[in-house]
């Protein structure tokens, strides 16, 4: 049953996309609005392949609207790192660097999934994740190597972000792939630009958990979801 | 009602004259996003694969295209989106690269970067950002004439 899998990988995609959404038109700079909000709309666009496919192999008439806007908080089976707020730049775009890097090793185990819808929509995926990680990994590169401030944000945002690493790689019968096996894909990217970053990697490897099992979210996620699905449950047949 | 049915080259003759969305200098012939134009029976089925999957140009096309072999007499109409194999620049037309130039815009290139300013020919460019205007779009500047402009990614 492929359902739970294809949950998980659209919630990822749904609420990053919902998060990085939260940046237009307030980014630092144009071209970095410009940059969140194509990111946030690729997400989007493959939230819908997933979600779409759930839902129609769930076969109980769920769209991926449905999916989307009307499930709450404990129904979501997100990781807790993508859920977290946007904070400042830096917390948004290290987010992003440790998202990505994991994104596209997720990505190209399933290309070669035997399932053929899923590794259809996989590898139409890979084609924009590949730009993303590029962005993030030369964004924590110049910010980390960067001023005397930047450096020192972008080493707190590893620092707070460093405890939701450790979700992405625990594993069960529902993923689509063994998310354990990726870690030392995803270490060797990781340490490499860390290292050119100037950052240091915090020692503790302590993982906060429950995102992806639903059984514990942060309360930032029922927040997001307040705002993203107010307009389809206050107006539950409204079109646009 | 059409009494013969079109011919498959009139409708990719047909296709071939609307614009793209976004880009209008292009048709959607050109962007290669049309994979297949076949007759089912008496029911004319075309398959669209999407650009990048969060575009919202995407329902625009499917309109676009519905619109026009509409206005050719075609009634039975089946349009299919297909994802697989994904959308690669590749298969955009020499005769669209060549449009894209013109109208300013530099065509995708393998070495993942634009060969040459569209606007003075110049070689020396920089990027200034992965992202554009729209999903299939990357920012340069030109160190020469200075100018930016857009660049149409390789994927």
């Amino acid at each position: 049953m492929s359902v739970p899998g294809l949950i998980r990988l659209g919630d990822n995609a749904l609420v990053l996309g919902q998060r990085l959404s939260e940046w237009c038109g307030h980014a630092p700079a144009l071209e970095e609005d410009i940059a969140l909000t194509n990111i946030a709309l690729d997400l989007i666009g493959q939230t819908q392949l997933w979600l779409g496919l759930a839902g129609g192999r769930e076969g109980a008439g769920r769209s991926a609207d449905t999916l989307a806007y009307h499930r709450d908080a404990w129904d979501f089976r997100n990781l807790l790192l993508v859920e977290q707020p946007n904070r400042d730049f830096a917390v948004t775009m290290m987010r992003q660097f440790l998202f990505d890097t994991w994104h596209l090793e997720v990505l190209s185990a399933l290309s070669a999934h035997t399932d053929p819808e899923i590794s259809a929509i996989a590898q139409k995926s890979i084609k924009e994740v590949t730009y993303h990680l590029e962005r993030s990994t030369d964004t924590v590169i110049a910010l980390g190597d960067g001023t005397e401030d930047s450096h020192a944000r972008m080493q707190c945002a590893l620092d707070r972000l460093w405890p939701y690493v450790g979700e992405m790689f625990t594993t069960d019968g529902d993923d689509l792939t063994d998310m354990a096996a990726l870690r030392p894909a995803f270490d060797a990217h990781v340490m490499a630009t860390l290292a050119e970053a100037t950052l240091t990697r915090p020692a503790s490897d302590f993982a906060h958990q429950g995102g992806k099992t639903g059984v514990r979210h942060s309360e930032h996620l029922g927040h997001m979801l307040a705002t993203m699905q107010v307009l389809p449950r206050s107006y539950p047949d409204a079109k646009w | 009602m059409v009494n013969t049915r079109a011919t498959i080259d009139d409708v990719w003759a047909w296709l071939d004259q609307v614009p793209d969305p976004e880009i209008p200098a292009i048709s959607l012939v050109d962007l290669g996003v049309i994979r297949g134009v076949e007759w089912q029976g008496d029911t004319l089925e075309v398959t669209i694969t999407p650009t990048y999957s969060g575009c919202p140009a995407t329902s625009i096309i499917t309109f676009e295209v519905e619109s026009a072999l509409r206005g050719h007499g075609i009634e039975n109409l089946s349009l299919k989106r297909q994802i697989a194999p994904p959308w690669t620049t590749d298969w955009m037309s020499d005769a669209g690269r060549t449009k894209l130039e013109a109208y300013g815009i530099a065509p995708p290139q393998p070495a993942g970067g634009p060969a040459c300013c569209p606007l003075c020919k110049s070689p020396h460019v920089e990027k200034i950002s992965q992202f554009g205007s729209t999903p299939c779009k990357a920012q340069w500047r030109c160190t020469d004439c200075l100018e930016p402009f857009d660049y149409f990614k390789c994927i």
